[in-house]
C-alpha cells in the first residue's frame, strides 16, 4: 500500500519553500542596488535578521511541538527577516535588529498560531513596534557621502565604534517633510528637489534605484504568477491618486507621484508586503480593496503624519480589515453570476 | 467547421500521458472462471436479484431488475450457471461488499433472444424503458441511469445535446478508442438521445490531443448526420466534466442548484450513447465495457471486458512491472485505489492504473495553508477552497454551504496546485458527508417528532372522548332519576341532535356534560393520588399534625390552590412526586 491513497494523485511540482525562494530571489536586484549606491552594511544586517529570524523561529516551533526541519526549512522565516532588513536603518545596532526580528518571529508570527495564521504582517509588526519604542534609532539613516569600509560599518552595528553624528542623515522622505515644516511655506518643493544632495534623479539619490530593483524583482515574481497584480496595482495607484491630485492643487508644497512611488518602502510594500497571502485580502475586488487603502493610507501617514513613511502602519490598518473585505467581495461561483 | 468556444475558468494542465495506451487496437479479454456481477452498479436503487443459485443464464439475461425509476438493470454478461448470490467485495474505496451474482461461464456465451427495435417506431416512454431495462448508465464514471436524464424540461426547449468525448483525466483512452473505432456506432446513438430529448443541435466535444478521434468522429458525422457538429477543445483538464464542457461548447453555466435541462441542455458520454444504440438497434443490454489498462505495466491498452470479471485477472493482462505498489480505479485525478483485487469490473469501470512510487511519488508533508490562494485561481466552478478548507477543518458545516461546498465536483485541481501540499478534496468530501449525516439525523429526530406529537394527541383525544362518554352516562342516570318520562327520548335520539328540543338549552346540556366530566375526573384524580401518598405521614406527632393542618389551611386561602389544576392537568397519568420529569 502506498501513502498517497487519496486522490489527486498526481500533483504539480510546487511547494510553500519554493514560493519563499523565488520570494527572496526577487528581493535580489533591490539588495544589489542597496549594496552598490547605499552600502554593504545590509549584507550584514541581512545575516543578521536571518540568523535572528530562524534562531527564534527554531525555539519556537520546539516550544509549540512542531517538526523543526520541515518548518525551518520553509523558508518563511528568513523573508520575514530579509524584509525587517530592508526595512530597518542599514546602520541599526546588531540588537535593534534582532529585537524586531524576534519580535516579528516569537509575536506577531507564532503567538498566532505560526505559518499561514498571523492577522498581521509580521515585517511591519517590527518596524512598527520598533519605531514606536525606539524612534530616534529607527530615524538613524547614513547621511549621503558617508564613505565608511565594511568594517567600520561593521563596527557600528556590532556598538564597537561610536555612532558618530555624521551618519545620522533621514531619508529623502523625511528631509523633505522636515524642510518643508521648518521653512513654513517659504520653501519650495522644486527648490528642495533641487538643491539638497539627498534628493536624485525623481527620487532619494541612491534610493531611487533601489525601489527600481524592487520594481523588477516584483515584476518578475508576477510573471512567475507567486504575486497577482490586483494589491501591487492597487496601492500603487491608491498612494499616487493621492499624491498626484495634491501635487496638482499645490505643486510648491506636495511632492510628485514619480517621488513618493520611488521613496521609503513604497515599492518594497507594493510587491513585496502587501503582497503577503496569509495577512492580506485574497478575493479579486478585496486586493484592489485592500491595496487601494493601504496605499493611500500609506500617503497620508507619511505626508501629514509624524512619521517618516506610512507604509508600515497603513498595511497593518488594512490587515485589520481584511476578514470584513474578504466577507463582503467573495466573488460568484459557476453558473451564479446572473441569478434568474 | 468553425465554432465560437467559451472559456471555463480556472483548470490545470497535468501531464497527460496517454500515448502509451493506444498504439494498439481495442482487444476482447477472456472471460474468467467466475464473475461478481454487483447488482448495484448505477446511482440510484439497487436492483432486485431474479436469479438463484443453481439457475442456468443466457448471454443477456436480466438478472437484477430495476427497482425504482433512478435504478437501472443488470444482465448476465455470459451463458452459464448461478453458483451464488451473494456478498462480494465492491469496485468502491470502501472495499466493502455488496449483492453480487456469481456465474460460472459455461464457456458457450449463448445469447437471450436479441430483439432489436426501431426506436423512432416508440413512443419516448417506452424507449427510455427498454433503456433503463437495457442497464444503459453514464460511463464517463458516474454510472448515473441515462434514462433519468432523457426527459426534457416542460418549460425549456431544449437547444443542445452535448457529446462528452472529451476524456481529460490523464492516463485514460478508452473514450478516444471507441471513438477511432466505432464512431458509426456513437453516431447512430447520438440519433436515439436527440429524438428522447428533441434537441435542436448536436456538440460533440473532444480534446485537441485526440486528432484521431476527432477525424474519425468528423467522418462518420459527414456521412450519418451531417448537421452534428465535432467541435475541437482546448486540452485542459477538467475540460471533460459535463458542467464545463456544456460551459464551453455552449457558454452556459449550470450551478448545482440546477438541472442543466432547465437551461435546455443536456450531456452524455460517448460511451454511454455507443451503449444505447447497442441496446436499442442490436438488442444487446450492457454487458461489457472498455477498460484502459495502463500505468507502470509492460503492456498498456484498452481492452473490452466483461462486467463482473475479477480486477486481478483484468490486470494481469497488462502485465504490471514488479514495483506496481498498488492499482487505481479511474483516472488519476479522481480516480481511487482499488482496496482489494477480488473485486469486479463494474460499468463504471473506466481505466485502471499500476500506480508505482516512481509514476505517482507520495505527498510532501502537508504545511499549514497559507492563503496564497492557487487553488481559487484553479477552481473550475470559481469557488474559494482555502476558505471552505478552513470552514472544514472547523467543522463550520454551515459556512461551508454558505461558501457553496455542493457545487464542488472534487476534480481535484486545488489539491493538484497546493503548495501546502494539503488534500483539499478529502476535508471537502469529509464536510458533505457530514453534512449529509446531519441532515439525516435532523430528519430523523423531525419524524420521532412528528410521530411523539400525534401519539400525544391521539391519547388526549381518546381521553377527552372517554371522559365525555362517561358524563354523558352519568347525567344520563340523573336524568333518568329525575324525569323517569323523558328516557326514552333521550335514548332513542343521539345526543347532539336532541330532536325537537332548542338549540340553546342543547348547548347548556352540553355545557354541563362536560363539566360534570371534568369534576368527575378530577375527583378520581384525587382519589387516585391520595391512595398513593407517601406513607411517611402515618405516624406524626400531634405538633406535626397541627402545623401541617396550619400550612393546608394556608394554602386553601390562596385563591386559586395550585393543588387543584395540577390535579386536573395530571388527571389520568399516575400521580405522585415523579411528576414533571
Amino acid at each position: 500500500m502506498m501513502a498517497w491513497s487519496t486522490p489527486p494523485y498526481l500533483l504539480a511540482d510546487v511547494s510553500v519553500r519554493r514560493v519563499m525562494l523565488q520570494v527572496l530571489v526577487a528581493l535580489l536586484p533591490g539588495i544589489a542596488a542597496y549594496v552598490w549606491l547605499i552600502g554593504p552594511s545590509i549584507l550584514v544586517q541581512l545575516a543578521i535578521a536571518t540568523l535572528a529570524a530562524l534562531l527564534g523561529e527554531a525555539v519556537m516551533l520546539r516550544l509549540r511541538r512542531r517538526p523543526l526541519l520541515l518548518f525551518l526549512t520553509d523558508g518563511s522565516a528568513t523573508v520575514s527577516a530579509w524584509l525587517i532588513a530592508l526595512a530597518f536603518p542599514p546602520l541599526s545596532p546588531w540588537w535593534l535588529t534582532v529585537v524586531g526580528v524576534l519580535f516579528a518571529i516569537v509575536v506577531a508570527k507564532h503567538l498566532y498560531g505560526g505559518l499561514g495564521q498571523n492577522p498581521f504582517n509580521p515585517a511591519m509588526i517590527a518596524f512598527a513596534a520598533c519605531i514606536v519604542s525606539f524612534p530616534a534609532l529607527m530615524s538613524q539613516w547614513p547621511a549621503l557621502g558617508l564613505k565608511l569600509s565594511l568594517a567600520e560599518q561593521f563596527e557600528i552595528i556590532a556598538g564597537l565604534a561610536p555612532r558618530i553624528d555624521a551618519m545620522s542623515g533621514a531619508t529623502p522622505l523625511d528631509a523633505l517633510k522636515t524642510a518643508l515644516k521648518l521653512g513654513e511655506g517659504a520653501v519650495d518643493v522644486p527648490t528642495l528637489l533641487a538643491n539638497q544632495d539627498v534628493f536624485g534623479n525623481f527620487a532619494g539619490r541612491g534610493w531611487e534605484w533601489v525601489s527600481v530593483g524592487y520594481l523588477l524583482g516584483g515584476l518578475w515574481l508576477w510573471q512567475r504568477q507567486i504575486i497577482t497584480w490586483q494589491t501591487p496595482v492597487a496601492f500603487v495607484g491608491g498612494l499616487t491618486l493621492l499624491a498626484a491630485i495634491l501635487w496638482a492643487w499645490n505643486p510648491q508644497q506636495f511632492a510628485s507621484p514619480l517621488f513618493h512611488l520611488f521613496s521609503g518602502g513604497s515599492l518594497l510594500g507594493a510587491f513585496f508586503i502587501v503582497t503577503d497571502p496569509v495577512s492580506g485580502s485574497t478575493t479579486f475586488r478585496g486586493k484592489l480593496i485592500f491595496g487601494f487603502l493601504a496605499g493611500a493610507i500609506a500617503y497620508v501617514i507619511r505626508v501629514f503624519g509624524g512619521y517618516p513613511d506610512g507604509v508600515a502602519f497603513a498595511v497593518l490598518l488594512m490587515n485589520l480589515c481584511v476578514p470584513l473585505i474578504d466577507m463582503y467581495t467573495q466573488p460568484p461561483i459557476f453558473g451564479m453570476k446572473n441569478p434568474k | 467547421m468553425l465554432a465560437q468556444l467559451f472559456r471555463f475558468k480556472g483548470g490545470v494542465k497535468p501531464q497527460t500521458n496517454k500515448t502509451i495506451s493506444v498504439q494498439e487496437p481495442i482487444a476482447q479479454a477472456p472471460l474468467p472462471a467466475r464473475l461478481f456481477v454487483p447488482l448495484h452498479q448505477s446511482i440510484g436503487g439497487a436492483p432486485n436479484p431474479l436469479v438463484q443459485a443453481g439457475d442456468t443464464v443466457r448471454k443477456g439475461q436480466l438478472i437484477g431488475g430495476a427497482d425504482a425509476w433512478v435504478s437501472a438493470a443488470v444482465h448476465a454478461p455470459t451463458s452459464g450457471r448461478v453458483l451464488a448470490v451473494e456478498e462480494h467485495v465492491a469496485a468502491h474505496p470502501s472495499g466493502l461488499p455488496t449483492l453480487s451474482v456469481v456465474i460460472e461461464p459455461d464457456g458457450r456465451d449463448e445469447w437471450i433472444e436479441r430483439r432489436p427495435v426501431d426506436h423512432q417506431s416508440l413512443p419516448p416512454e417506452r424507449v427510455r424503458e427498454l433503456l433503463r431495462d437495457a442497464g444503459v448508465v453514464g460511463l464517463g464514471g458516474a454510472a448515473f441511469p441515462s434514462h433519468a436524464k432523457l426527459t426534457p424540461a416542460r418549460s425549456v426547449a431544449m437547444e443542445q445535446l452535448v457529446i462528452n468525448g472529451a476524456e481529460c483525466e490523464p492516463f485514460m483512452t478508452c473514450d478516444d478508442m471507441l471513438m477511432r473505432e466505432r464512431a458509426d456506432e456513437i453516431v447512430r446513438g447520438i440519433a436515439i438521445f436527440r429524438e428522447l430529448l428533441a434537441a435542436r443541435e448536436v456538440l460533440i466535444g473532444i480534446e485537441d490531443n485526440k486528432q484521431e478521434a476527432i477525424a474519425a468522429m468528423h467522418e462518420a458525422v459527414l456521412r450519418l448526420a451531417p448537421d452534428y457538429r465535432v467541435v475541437a477543445v482546448p486540452t485542459r483538464y477538467p475540460a471533460g466534466g459535463a458542467k464545463q464542457l456544456i460551459r464551453v461548447l455552449t457558454g452556459k453555466e449550470v450551478p448545482a442548484s440546477r438541472r442543466s435541462t432547465e437551461l435546455g441542455v443536456q450531456c452524455f458520454n460517448v460511451a454511454t450513447v455507443y451503449t444505447a444504440y447497442r441496446a436499442l438497434a442490436c438488442g444487446e443490454p450492457v454487458l461489457s465495457r472498455i477498460v484502459t489498462l495502463t500505468g507502470n505495466v509492460e503492456r498498456p491498452r484498452n481492452w473490452e471486458v466483461s462486467l463482473g470479471t475479477p480486477m486481478r485477472e483484468v490486470v494481469a493482462l497488462a502485465r504490471p512491472r514488479a514495483d506496481t505498489g498498488s492499482f487505481l480505479m479511474g483516472g488519476p485525478m479522481m480516480g481511487f485505489e482499488i482496496p482489494d483485487l477480488d473485486a469486479p469490473v463494474v460499468k463504471a469501470t473506466n481505466c485502471i492504473i499500476a500506480a508505482s512510487p516512481g509514476l505517482f511519488p507520495p505527498p510532501p508533508p502537508e504545511m499549514p495553508c497559507i492563503r496564497c490562494g492557487a487553488c481559487a485561481e484553479v477552481c473550475p466552478h470559481e469557488l474559494q477552497p482555502f476558505e471552505l478548507y478552513w470552514f472544514s477543518r472547523a467543522r463550520n458545516f454551515g459556512k461551508t454551504q454558505e461558501y457553496y461546498i455542493f457545487d464542488c465536483i472534487e476534480c481535484g485541481c486545488c489539491s493538484y496546485v497546493c503548495p501546502s501540499h494539503i488534500p483539499l478534496v478529502q476535508y471537502f468530501r469529509f464536510a458533505k458527508s457530514e453534512i449529509w449525516a446531519r441532515e439525516r439525523e435532523k430528519q430523523a429526530a423531525d419524524a420521532a417528532k412528528e410521530r411523539f406529537e400525534l401519539r400525544n394527541a391521539r391519547a388526549e383525544r381518546e381521553q377527552a372522548e372517554k371522559a365525555e362518554r362517561l358524563a354523558r352516562a352519568a347525567s344520563a342516570r340523573t336524568s333518568e332519576k329525575k324525569a323517569p318520562p323523558e328516557r326514552t327520548n333521550a335514548v332513542d335520539s343521539p345526543p347532539a341532535a336532541a330532536a325537537g328540543e332548542p338549540a340553546a338549552a342543547a348547548a347548556t346540556d352540553a355545557d354541563a356534560i362536560r363539566k360534570a366530566a371534568i369534576a368527575a375526573a378530577m375527583a378520581r384524580a384525587r382519589a387516585q393520588r391520595e391512595l398513593a401518598q407517601p406513607k411517611n405521614t402515618d405516624r406524626l406527632s400531634a405538633e406535626q399534625e397541627r402545623e401541617i393542618a396550619a400550612v393546608e389551611a394556608r394554602r386553601g386561602a390562596q385563591p386559586a390552590t395550585p393543588e387543584a389544576t395540577a390535579g386536573a392537568a395530571g388527571s389520568g397519568a399516575p400521580a405522585g412526586p415523579q411528576r414533571g420529569e
